[in-house]
């Protein structure tokens, strides 16, 4: 059969993938929903942590397509769509993806479309390289998970805070991500820019491109995370008055949608490009 | 005997069947495309692009499901490492689910809500790809134009402030020693940039969990 990286077959084939994983949600769902009913949970609730989560989940499935839309560009539609739909990202499927070209000469963005052997190579390298979790979880899943039972058991209280602790210093972590480009106030040079040099594909040649920011630029994102915060909060204090108590189902969507539509004039205002 | 296996073990049994079962059929994919188009992988090659791919993946793999399997729960973890976009989706998510239904993740309660929420997640957004992928055409125009690329770039800032609200309010006094840490880290040390926060979870995890037990000991909390 003749090669090429949108074949009807390699659709047909993630497809199927595809199916199999919805199908693994959807039976992971129906029996944690009929666990609910066991345990007497008000069915009301479940229903809102339903709505709520997959009103959050629009956005960042948004910027999924994005990055498929992406990626097609090189790999063809089928395996961005197979690889963000299971475990992946656009950042890991593009460094996967060039680890295995730039060993065959071949590069993301290159004029010359990719032979089936270099697709092949590509496939097992995205493939093979993100496993870790997938075997993992099944391996120490149950033992992890136990360790915190017994932590429970052992004291309630610790155990709950032990958790809230987990949660916190995630978000800690990312919220310190958030400053990471502040420092670019002082390191800036005398005419206030930031030089970023990045590998960039130019006429069909791979090639290292520096562009040029303004020192604000770092203040992005901490301006988008300072809107998003101050919609949470106006959402909180709105949700006191018992007609708006609808709202706690969407202040997170809410403030994730501000915080998003905001960075549109943030980054007008703070970040953007240079022309030198 | 069926009856006397407890919800979390089977939730772990049935995890454990369709993660390896995953994990097979996706592997089974470069295989496929072996077959159908009768093509050998360059296998000099191919170990070149994945020893240093395999290596770095690996690691990050390892550190995440060990920080990232306690809060997700077990039906969660199953459906999280396969499904992926856990720190920028499915947790976020299970937090939430968790803080509106004011449940502890560590009861059974807390485990049924954070699995609702992490599936219906899984499902919205295989859901919304497949839409992405048939309407590819009109969608591309309107998905790539450069005004709203912006947005689409500080989804984590937008993600956390809201999050951070929620969670830092209640949880304050054992969060502003791992936030000024994590701030001071990260402005002013340049080697961690984005690509870093992932490693950084497990260590701003563990510094809390200190600060937290020192805080529980002296009565603070």
């Amino acid at each position: 059969m003749e090669f090429s990286i949108n074949h009807p077959i390699i659709f047909l084939i993630a497809g199927l993938l595809i199916a199999v994983v919805l199908a693994q949600s959807v039976y992971f769902l129906v029996k944690a929903l009929r666990r609910s009913k066991q345990l007497g949970m008000d069915p009301k609730k479940i229903r809102k942590t339903i709505t709520t989560a997959a009103i959050f989940t629009i956005a960042p499935a948004v910027a999924i397509v994005i990055s498929i839309i992406t990626l097609s560009k090189n790999l063809g539609l089928p395996l961005p769509w197979l690889r963000l739909s299971v475990v992946g990202s656009l950042s890991y499927e593009t460094v996967a993806a060039n680890n295995a070209l730039n060993a065959m000469d071949q590069f993301l963005g290159s004029p010359i479309p990719l032979t089936a052997q270099q697709y092949l190579n590509v496939t097992i390298v995205m493939t093979v390289s993100i496993m870790m979790g997938i075997w993992l979880v099944p391996a120490i899943g149950k033992k992890l998970q136990n360790g915190m039972t017994k932590l429970g058991n052992r004291d309630a209280k610790w155990a709950d805070t032990f958790q809230n602790s987990l949660f916190i210093g995630m978000i800690a972590a990312f919220l310190g991500y958030v400053f990471c480009d502040v420092s670019q106030l002082w390191t800036a040079d005398k005419n206030g820019l930031i030089a970023k040099t990045a590998e960039e594909v130019v006429n069909g040649q791979q090639m290292d491109v520096t562009r040029y920011y303004p020192r604000t630029t770092g203040l992005v994102p901490v301006c988008v995370m300072a809107v998003s915060a101050i919609t949470m909060i106006l959402c909180g204090l709105l949700m006191r008055k018992p007609k708006l108590k609808w709202l706690s189902e969407y202040a997170l969507p809410i403030s994730l949608i501000v915080g998003m539509a905001a960075a549109i004039p943030i980054t007008a205002a703070l970040g953007q490009e240079v022309v030198r | 005997m069926k009856k006397n296996i407890s919800y979390i073990d089977s939730v772990h049994r049935d995890g454990r069947i369709w993660n390896l079962s995953v994990m097979f059929l996706l592997l089974m994919f470069p295989v496929a495309i072996a077959l159908i188009f009768r093509v050998a992988p360059d296998w000099g090659a191919l170990l070149k692009g994945l020893i240093p791919t395999v290596a770095m993946y690996w690691t990050v793999g390892a550190i995440e499901t060990v920080t990232f399997v306690p809060m997700l729960g077990a039906g969660g973890s199953y459906l999280s490492f396969v499904t992926g976009n856990i720190s920028n989706l499915k947790l976020p998510c299970a937090l939430n689910a968790l803080e509106q239904n004011e449940v502890s993740a560590n009861s059974e309660e807390g485990e049924v809500i954070s699995t609702i929420a992490i599936a219906t997640s899984s499902i919205v957004t295989t859901l919304i790809i497949v839409l992405g992928v048939v309407l590819i055409i009109p969608l591309t125009p309107i998905l790539s134009a450069p005004a709203l690329q912006p947005a689409f770039q500080q989804i984590l800032p937008a993600l956390f402030g809201g999050l951070g609200v929620a969670f830092v309010s209640k949880n304050w006094k054992i969060a502003i020693a791992p936030i000024l840490l994590m701030l001071v880290l990260f402005i002013f040390v340049p080697a961690l940039d984005s690509s870093m926060v992932g490693m950084m979870v497990p260590v701003s995890a563990l510094f809390t969990i200190a600060i937290a037990r020192i805080f529980y000991k002296k009565g603070v909390l």
